[in-house]
């Protein structure tokens, strides 16, 4: 009993990290219909930067409150971060629009391969680990045999700001003339620019929101973890996209549910089966749910026009 | 072929020969910008590590050359792209017709003798290179780059044919070849079978697991695909790691048994293939003896290829690649024509990695993960999917570049001592399938020759066919 709690609270921690990259993978295919597979490095890299900018604000100016800090780095990593999602999109794959169907996904792998080969060379590939920025855990009960249930200042951050940032969001998406214009042009494009609205600008606005909010998930990888390598962006971006596809790819409380369920999942199968495997488990998710049911739990299934 | 020029009409706004120079430095300024943007968490500083600590130091020199360079190309770009705006302003009188033409390409013209010039230098390179570097082991570099390269080109025509022909993007491509190379390690050392009993048994056993693979993956098209067989490719990697008992895990297969003449093994001893022949004992004729091996697989490859291509098989193939519901309509079954597909590419990843087996003596989980997928997709993407002689010479641009690099020493002079191109080489590949997408999306070599011929050969452009549409 006391193990499932535990293994709820980091599942859920996981699970927001997951959802937090999986809106990017969701949005992107459903307004351009591709799978931007470069997402997962561009997570990634918004995790050095992260980093970077937390070495610079503690070691070189001092600031001794790790809120504080965290608070600028996250705000200077989303900037920047959504600085290379927009570099990105208009370098790769704009000039692709309309060339043939799988000629965005080889340029995305082609990102995908430059980004995390550009950290390597720029940084080293060495495992990147910090000194625990934040340490304190809450006790919330005791179990008999003397297991304690906790969850750490870390873990609440992490769901707080998920929490916060994904109403945000939200917020934006539902109800902004910015969130209209990009649900418009996910209907349909070409109508969307017919009634006047700037389609490229929108999907490279969308870009942007994905790497910010991707930017979000790397500072809050970083905290949770405390280590980052050139090469962590393959397997979280692999999961993240399970979970978008898990959750119905297109929608954005599918991206959300699908990243809490592929965490839980993972955590729980770590605990239970076997931890070598938990990869294994994810792509094997990954294959059933396209296979067996490719429009998700709250997806919309595809209708093929001839 | 009279048809009216559509692009006269088009045309109207005019262009200048000169290009607008506050323009482009204008843009280029921009772009300057941004790339500095870019570079100042990642370039501008790196992260070292003293002991337990990390700690930071600045390099904004790297960043401000990035940010020239970048300046530079934009501007170079500007340069030429006005230039060519210019050309095509003036209509030419062949541009309507440019699609289908009607005499013998250039290319053709050039393939005629480009092909059997390359077959005649590859069926030679030991001979040449013994004669250059004046003796078998200073060859040795030399004949080892040959082998590698022959691999990939390999490699990239199995992929060819599921990528090109059939046009499903197969993103695990590496699980065959891991398949193959496991296949001959274990059969090798726990039954002691020789290597040719292994090969077509590792090309059957990897065809298996192709149609095993592309059983469930029938109904998905495109991007999904891709997916899909990116995670089998993971997964059997993933496998090959944990399941230790068998594959003695991540620590991987050693003393793999060496090739064989055909039975006669190449060491010193007196039954050695040295002494059989009256030759003087060299390693070096192992290490041609397997150069001509993968070349005979290479083209056995090809040519079965080349000849799948003229039979019902391939061109159901080529028409799912085109459009698979017309194909459905017209009686093809889909289901065959893609588990064939599979199973035949999947067959030569299987003979490739056998081959991998055999020469390093030793596999290992390591050598079969996605990016080695990735280049090989790379290769397939930049030779022009679906041309063969495409993929060879991609391959030798794209595996023997880094090495060629490598031996500039001037780089060295330029960049420093501790220069070495191999670090850059995989993003170079990154950046070169961006570029290679947005500038010729088709590849090196985008016509086709047609697999049917009414009367007289005509060349297909690269634009009228939909490889890997999915």
């Amino acid at each position: 009993m006391e193990i499932f709690v535990q293994q709820l609270i980091n599942g859920l921690t996981l699970g927001s990290i997951y959802g937090l990259i999986a809106i990017g993978y969701t949005m992107v295919f459903g307004i351009i219909g591709m799978v931007n597979f470069a997402h997962g490095d561009v997570f990634m890299l918004s995790a050095f930067i992260a980093l970077i900018f937390f070495l610079i604000l503690t070691t070189w100016l001092g600031i001794s409150s790790v809120a504080l800090a965290l608070f600028i780095v996250l705000i200077i990593a989303m900037v920047l971060t959504s600085l290379w999602g927009w570099a990105i999109e208009r370098v790769a794959y704009r000039p692709l629009r309309g060339s043939f169907r799988l000629a965005p996904l080889i340029s995305a792998i082609g990102v995908s391969i430059f980004l995390s080969n550009f950290v390597q060379v720029a940084q080293g590939a060495r495992n990147k680990p910090t000194p625990p920025m934040i340490r304190d855990v809450i006790v919330l009960f005791q179990g008999e045999s003397g297991y304690n249930v906790a969850i750490s200042y870390k873990q609440i951050i992490i769901m707080i700001v998920t929490a916060v940032l994904l109403s945000i969001f939200w917020y934006i998406v539902q109800k902004t003339s910015l969130g209209r214009a990009q649900r418009a042009c996910e209907q349909d494009r070409k109508m969307a620019a017919l009634l006047g609205i700037n389609v490229d600008r929108t999907i490279s606005l969308t870009f942007v929101i994905g790497a910010a909010l991707a930017a979000v998930a790397g500072t809050m990888y970083l905290l949770y973890y405390g280590v980052v390598s050139f090469a962590d962006g393959f397997v979280p971006g692999v999961k993240a996209f399970t979970a978008a596809v898990l959750g119905g790819i297109g929608s954005l409380p599918g991206a959300v549910l699908g990243g809490l369920i592929i965490g839980l999942i993972e955590t729980f199968w770590s605990a239970y089966f076997s931890i070598e495997y938990k990869d294994v488990a994810a792509f094997s998710i990954l294959a059933i749910v396209l296979i067996f049911m490719p429009s998700g739990i709250l997806g919309r299934p595809e209708v093929e026009k001839v | 072929m009279n048809a009216p020029s559509i692009t006269a009409s088009a045309q109207t706004e005019a262009v200048t020969k000169t290009f607008d120079l506050s323009a482009a430095l204008k843009d280029a300024f921009r772009s300057a910008l941004i790339t500095f943007g870019l570079s100042i968490p990642i370039l501008s500083f790196r992260t070292e590590q003293s002991g337990a600590d990390l700690f930071l130091s600045s390099r904004w020199g790297l960043a401000l050359i990035v940010t020239a360079i970048v300046f530079g190309l934009r501007l170079l770009i500007h340069a030429f792209t006005a230039s060519r705006a210019y050309r095509k302003a003036i209509p030419s009188p062949r541009q309507a017709t440019e699609l289908v033409h009607a005499q013998p390409s250039a290319f053709q013209h050039v393939s005629r003798f480009a092909i059997p010039f390359f077959l005649g230098v590859a069926i030679a390179f030991p001979v040449l290179i013994y004669l250059i570097q004046g003796g078998l082991n200073e060859s040795r570099y030399w004949i080892d780059l040959g082998i590698l390269i022959l691999t990939y080109v390999m490699l990239g025509w199995g992929l060819n044919i599921v990528v090109g022909l059939a046009g499903l993007l197969d993103l695990g491509y590496v699980a065959f070849y891991a398949v193959g190379a496991y296949s001959y390690a274990l059969l090798s050392t726990t039954f002691g079978l020789s290597f040719w009993i292994c090969l077509p048994l590792a090309g059957i056993l990897a065809a298996f697991w192709g149609m095993i693979l592309g059983f469930p993956v029938l109904r998905l098209r495109g991007d999904y695909l891709a997916i899909v067989t990116l995670a089998f490719g993971e997964i059997i990697r993933l496998v090959l790691i944990n399941w230790v008992d068998v594959t003695n895990g991540a620590a991987g297969i050693s003393s793999i048994p060496r090739a064989t003449f055909f039975g006669i093994p190449f060491t010193a001893s007196e039954d050695g293939f040295a002494a059989t022949f009256g030759l003087e004992f060299n390693g070096m004729h192992r290490m041609i003896f397997l150069y001509y091996l993968i070349l005979a697989l290479a083209l056995l490859t090809n040519f079965v290829t080349m000849r799948l291509r003229k039979l019902p098989v391939g061109r159901a193939w080529e028409a799912l690649r085109e459009d698979e519901i017309a194909c459905r309509s017209l009686g093809i079954n889909t289901t065959n024509t893609k588990l064939t597909a599979f199973a035949i590419g999947a067959m030569f990843g299987g003979f490739a990695g056998s081959f991998f087996a055999v020469r390093q003596g030793f596999v290992s989980p390591e050598s079969f993960n996605f990016l080695e997928s990735a280049i090989i997709l790379a290769i397939v993407v930049m030779g022009g999917m679906g041309s063969q002689i495409g993929v060879a010479i991609a391959a030798i641009v794209l595996v023997g570049g880094p090495e060629v690099l490598r031996n500039l020493t001037f780089l060295k002079a330029v960049f420093g001592e501790g220069f070495d191109p191999n670090e850059y080489r995989l993003l170079l590949f990154g950046l070169g399938m961006v570029a290679m997408m947005v500038w010729r999306p088709r590849g090196l070599i985008s016509e086709r020759e047609p697999s049917v011929i009414l009367k007289e050969r005509k060349a297909i452009s690269g634009s009228l066919v939909k490889e890997g549409h999915g």
